[in-house]
């Protein structure tokens, strides 16, 4: 078992191991032997093979690309597909593969930079790294009264018992709440302030089903480690609190 | 007092890397709160005295081969130690201090860096495969976030880079990303184009496999 992660990990995927082809057989990549390239891949899936069953799908798809270019490599000129509006390059066949693939190298080459830094921050050492201290919000701070998910729990409970009164329990609503919808909702809301009260999340909804769905989508984001809750009385309002700083946009784009 | 070494003893003090207005802040508010000769000497620094200072600080550190030097990291300073000393400080320090990240979660964030606010699927269409479990490893690390919806059917979610990606890689903002005006570019050219730009990237899609769709370029900002 342990013997066949050794050898997917080597690749991480169709474009790493057609990389790799590409700089063992020493080819061009802008002018790859579509058929050379196609034969010893097809011969890297047969070895997959014998040692995982199931050759994750991706490597499959890939292998009926390179088939499918192979076969219209093959088709005279004046039989080829053609579009008046494309240029030459992207009349080849080839094209799309060989963008995917100078395109993949380039990030993967900027991996391997990006892992360089990363060695050079291992080795660096401050004088007190804890990753609390990085974010001071994270850590614990003692004039917080610690919350539990059974505070959060209750005043889900407060608000449904709301809502409930309010709702004419003999009409239907449909279901027009979606969670991803209320995730939506509640990063607009927290985008605004650093600290958001947690009854605003709820102000306006009039159904069971939305303040469900709201809350839901409230444990997801507290899940995916965007949002976190603190109460800073017993018994008090609970705050949604944006744990991560806005993400650093200094990559504008360039145009549109 | 030099305002140097008043810095100095600010950074070497902090549990964190402080940012210039940080720094001001801490110089300036004691001439409020316990006045003296001595605080209200620092009342009016301005933002560029600290600059320099640290700027002499660096300086003073390397021409003096000292132990430690000053990092900046996203916008921020700290001191610390020179990483030809890493061997002998290892010890002292959990070996789980640092956590380097799979080469799947490097590729990832690099896509992500370099093209934020990307979706999922943008990201899946370079990797040419699926990267559902490493976003969720690194949303778990905080080094990247969701920033967003793309005006795209179904409203897909879109990654951007963190804070803490930046402190990760001790980088001080994505500009010193090498290649960064080349990579960020979404349809990258690789041959002299022949004729007008192209920007049709439904030419080469006669009849292709899904998988290989070029990534849309319609970021929503």
């Amino acid at each position: 078992m342990s013997d066949y992660k050794v050898q997917l990990e080597v690749f991480e995927g169709p474009l790493d191991l057609l990389l790799y082809l590409i700089k063992k057989e020493e080819v061009d990549i802008y002018n790859i032997p579509i058929a050379r390239i196609t034969s010893q891949y097809m011969e890297y899936m047969d070895l997959m093979k014998m040692i995982v069953p199931d050759v994750a799908g991706e490597f499959v798809v890939m292998g009926a690309t390179l088939m499918y270019i192979k076969s219209r490599m093959l088709l005279p000129e004046d039989q080829q597909v053609s579009d008046p509006e494309a240029s030459a390059d992207e009349l080849d066949p080839r094209w799309d593969l060989i963008r995917q693939l100078v395109e993949y190298k380039k990030f993967k080459e900027a991996a391997e930079h990006l892992h360089k830094r990363e060695l050079f921050q291992e080795s660096v050492y401050t004088r007190q790294r804890s990753e609390a201290a990085l974010e001071p919000s994270v850590g614990r701070d003692p004039n917080l009264g610690d919350m539990s998910v059974f505070d959060l729990l209750n005043a889900f409970n407060l608000v449904l018992k709301r809502v409930d009164q309010a709702e004419d329990l003999r009409e239907i609503f449909e279901d027009r709440f979606t969670v991803s919808d209320k995730i939506d909702f509640i990063l607009r809301l927290t985008a605004v302030e650093e600290r958001t009260a947690f009854s605003r999340l709820f102000e306006g909804t009039a159904s069971r089903m939305e303040v469900i769905v709201t809350f839901l989508a409230l444990l997801e984001l507290i899940r995916l480690k965007q949002l976190r809750v603190e109460q800073s009385s017993i018994f008090g309002e609970i705050d949604i609190v944006r744990l991560k700083p806005e993400p650093t946009s200094s990559i504008k784009e360039s145009s549109s | 007092m030099e305002l140097k070494s008043l810095i100095e003893a600010i950074l070497f003090a902090a549990q964190r890397p402080l940012s210039i207005k940080e720094i001001k802040v801490l110089l300036v508010n004691p001439a409020e709160t316990e006045e003296s000769e001595p605080t209200r000497a620092f009342k009016k620094t301005r933002e560029a005295e600290i600059s320099a200072a640290i700027q002499e600080l660096k300086v003073d550190y390397t021409q003096q081969g000292r132990g430690f030097q000053v990092q900046e990291v996203a916008g921020a300073f700290q001191l610390v130690s020179h990483p030809q000393f890493a061997p002998w400080l290892k010890p002292l320090f959990d070996e789980h201090r640092f956590h380097r990240l799979s080469q799947p979660a490097l590729e990832t964030l690099a896509i992500i860096a370099y093209r934020q606010p990307i979706t999922r699927t943008d990201i899946e269409s370079v990797r040419g495969v699926m990267v559902d479990g490493v976003i969720q490893t690194l949303l778990e690390r905080g080094l990247i976030t969701l920033t967003g919806r793309a005006e795209a059917p179904g409203r897909p979610m879109l990654y951007g880079t963190t804070r803490a990606f930046l402190e990760h890689f001790g980088l001080n903002d994505l500009n010193e990303l090498p290649a960064i005006e080349e990579l960020r570019r979404r349809n990258l050219q690789w041959t002299a184009p022949t004729g007008q730009p192209d920007v049709n990237p439904s030419a080469e899609q006669t009849g292709e496999p899904a998988d290989v769709e070029p990534a849309p370029a319609s970021p929503t900002n």
